[in-house]
């Protein structure tokens, strides 16, 4: 036996011989000999309370029902999950959390793929009996990116453990107690007040339709039905490895090739691809970085791609802007160049062209509002921001089977990409990405490819890289409490380095509060993170070319109109600032 | 509602404000702070203003909304000075079968508040209490230390109208 072999427990489940590391839950252990156990609070690693006591279960010499999902197994326990107590109780519990839940699940946002409704089905709910409070709808709808309705909430606390321990925003909580607690921020202040960083993970956590993303497709079909518009389109890195979990694929699926076809026969005038602006931003990124390595400028420097990330700095951690990169992200610069570089180009009025962006992300609601994108010509980049979720919504509307879209291709003048590009969905894929052509800059062909440091799935990675004339030492950090926990050391001393990636959701996009819901289920039990970027970084391998400054239509772009990387047109159309925000509103 | 929101405006002085960041400077770093923080504030300010919560918020590195959410679950914690007059309605079991729930909401009704908050002009602030030991004269009323008991909601109007 090895020295720190964790001990096993045996245990009799449902008659079963169960052999599992102590420490296991009833929950996981019933779990691994094909037992499902029902939950709705629980969350693996996040909301770990037994608070619903919907996975309840008899364990022998126990006084009474035990919850599962926090309840550890022990030596010789006989448990059992499908007895008639069980089967009732759970029953029972679920009739009382459905007594103040506003059931007009035909027109809630969450109807087809909604937790709570599942459970009703699965315990077989047939009436309310203790009908009800039903609550009048509570719409709080003042933030950019999202939807309140208290009405729906069951009160599970996945949304406040989210916000609390995995992004450490904090700005949701129980407020008041018995019948009255409610989710709300500090003195019942609407969300848009108080200093929600619009990363949308609550979203995804929330098992019913409390918490929507706020649906800007009705736009997106207004403009489309404006023969006035030039209407044009492009996803996200992440979009197309995610985007087929709505359409009845499994989990992992690059769906790129039909997803362009869909956009395509959604009526976009053209489908373009934010891969390829993710090259222009690995490009000018990676100049910045390299002119203050040379020229004693601001270091760490710190990337800007998530907007989530850049407003918890702004509001959070004020001292740091001037370690951000001036780099407009990804779905900004592609704005930028269609309503600079392209609109000239074909000789259209870029006042008379819309751009709609797919995102992985909800907090990219609130980055194509902000005025520091604004061009020289007045216009926003960005017109419209949908979800992934809500393009898939767009793609059933419009009666496209998915599954038989032949594949498609982007349009060539703003839709070719490189490798690089595509792993920008992944947490460490922007550093990558930047670390493949910043070592060509400094030491010429012939450097490496992969930098495999810098991917995987832990919060926080770490890295030193050999360059000609010095070591560049790395750091990314995906999810906001990673971000605090490695910005403190930073700013303690403690660690040094060159060049920090920060995502706001853990995982990086693939994981954004914008994607495909996953329940609690399988969320707990299957690495969402781990099977998206897998997709992302196959594509990667598979992508002719993967350095950024390779690019050809890059190239061109750069030749033709923006003149050099980092120079002074296209630090106009490709760069912004930042400032710090007041995290309080009294 | 016991917590709503107040309408009166922030009347904090620089000195309680220096009396809390002493406080806090003190407490700074302990786990479990949040009780004790919040009871300094209550004894400080009287009641929870969202401004003296901030400044905890800020010095203890903790954020706003939990102490919010703590400081709503105690009932004994308020988001509401307590006005010129206080008025107090018991809610006591003797009061309450005599009819207490209705001489409260007479009492709302004519301050124009709910439960638990003051006036706008910071005149009347309005609490439901427990038992106060006047079971005999149930259902009782007090307007400061004055007692009003075996009261019908049509006298509520007429007895608070002697303090405005």
């Amino acid at each position: 036996m090895a020295l720190n072999a964790v001990k096993q427990v045996n245990l009799k489940i449902n008659g079963l011989d169960v052999c599992v590391p102590e420490g296991t839950t009833i929950l996981e252990a019933a779990r691994s000999v094909g037992i499902r156990i029902p939950t709705l609070c629980f969350l693996k690693n996040i909301n770990e309370i037994g608070a619903c006591r919907i996975c309840v279960v008899e364990v022998e010499g126990a006084r009474s029902l035990v919850a599962s999902c926090v309840y550890p197994v022990s030596e010789g326990m006989v448990v059992r999950t499908n007895t008639e107590k069980v089967r009732h109780s759970r029953q029972l519990t679920l009739e009382l959390i459905m007594s103040n839940h506003r059931m007009d699940c035909l027109t809630c946002a969450r109807n087809s793929h909604c937790e709570l409704l599942a459970l009703a089905n699965e315990l077989r709910i047939d009436a309310v009996r203790y009908a009800n409070d039903q609550l009048p709808p509570q719409i709080e709808d003042s933030a950019l990116h999202l939807v309140r309705d208290n009405s729906k909430c069951i009160l599970c606390r996945r949304c406040t453990a989210t916000c609390h321990k995995v992004q450490q925003v904090a700005v949701i909580s129980p407020n008041e107690r018995g019948f009255k607690t409610h989710i709300a921020c500090a003195y019942d202040r609407d969300l848009g007040e108080v200093d929600c960083v619009s990363c949308g993970q609550c979203v995804v956590a929330c098992p019913t339709g409390a918490l929507t993303v706020r649906d800007d497709t009705e736009k997106v079909w207004a403009a489309l039905d404006d023969p006035a518009k030039h209407v044009v389109v492009a996803p996200a890195p992440a979009v197309r490895v995610t985007l087929g979990e709505c359409l009845g694929m499994p989990i992992g699926t690059n769906v790129e090739g039909k997803l362009a076809t869909a956009l395509r026969r959604l009526g976009f005038d053209r489908v373009f691809d934010v891969d390829t602006a993710a090259d222009f931003t690995i490009v000018e990124e990676g100049t910045e970085f390299l002119d203050r390595l040379q020229n004693g400028g601001v270091l760490p420097m710190i990337t800007s791609c998530s907007p989530g990330w850049i407003r918890y700095c702004e509001l959070h951690q004020p001292d740091l802007i001037p370690n951000l990169s001036s780099c407009k992200s990804p779905q900004q610069m592609f704005g930028s160049l269609v309503k600079t570089y392209y609109a000239e180009k074909e000789g259209i009025d870029p006042r008379d062209i819309v751009v709609v962006s797919v995102m992985p992300c909800t907090a990219k609601k609130y980055e194509v509002q902000r005025e520091e994108m604004r061009l020289a010509n007045g216009c926003l980049p960005v017109d419209i921001s949908i979800t992934t979720r809500e393009l898939s919504s767009m793609i059933k509307r419009a009666g496209l089977l998915f599954d038989h879209l032949p594949d498609g291709e982007f349009d060539e003048a703003l839709g070719v990409s490189t490798g690089a590009a595509a792993i920008f969905g992944a947490t460490g894929g922007v550093m990558e990405a930047a670390l493949r052509t910043v070592a060509v800059k400094l030491a010429g062909v012939g450097m490496q490819v992969d930098f495999h440091e810098v991917r995987g799935l832990e919060g926080i990675k770490e890295a030193g890289y050999c360059l000609p004339g010095r070591t560049v030492r790395v750091a990314v950090a995906s999810g906001l409490s990673n971000a605090k926990k490695l910005l403190d050391r930073v700013k303690k001393g403690e660690a040094h380095y060159d060049f920090i990636e920060i995502m706001g959701c853990p995982g990086g996009c693939i994981n954004g509060g914008g994607q495909p819901t996953q329940p609690a289920d399988v969320r707990s039990f299957t690495d969402l993170v781990k099977l998206r970027s897998e997709a992302l970084y196959s594509q990667d391998v598979r992508t002719q070319l993967r350095r950024s400054h390779e690019n050809p239509v890059l190239q061109q772009i750069y030749q033709e109109y923006l003149g050099k990387p980092g120079g002074h047109r296209a630090h106009e159309i490709l760069h912004t600032h930042y400032a710090p925000m007041r995290k309080y509103r009294t | 509602m016991p917590n709503c929101k107040t309408v009166v405006p922030y009347r904090g002085t620089q000195e309680q404000e220096d009396r809390l960041r002493r406080f806090l400077q003190d407490h700074k770093g302990q786990p479990g702070a949040v009780m004790p923080v919040l009871q300094e504030i209550q004894s400080i300010f009287g009641y929870l203003p969202e401004e003296a919560l901030i400044i905890a918020a800020e010095e203890m590195d903790i954020s706003l909304s939990e102490l919010y959410s703590v400081g709503s679950f105690y009932a004994q914690f308020s988001f509401n000075p307590k006005g010129v007059h206080q008025v107090s309605v018991c809610l006591g079991t003797a009061c309450y079968v005599k009819g207490a729930a209705e001489v409260l909401e007479a009492a709302e009704k004519k301050l124009g508040i709910c439960n638990g908050s003051i006036t706008l002009d910071g005149r009347f602030s309005l609490d439901a209490t427990r038992c106060i030991g006047a079971c005999g004269l149930a259902p009782v009323m007090m307007v400061d230390s004055d007692v009003y008991g075996r009261l019908t909601p049509d006298q509520v109007g007429p007895i608070l109208d002697k303090y405005m």
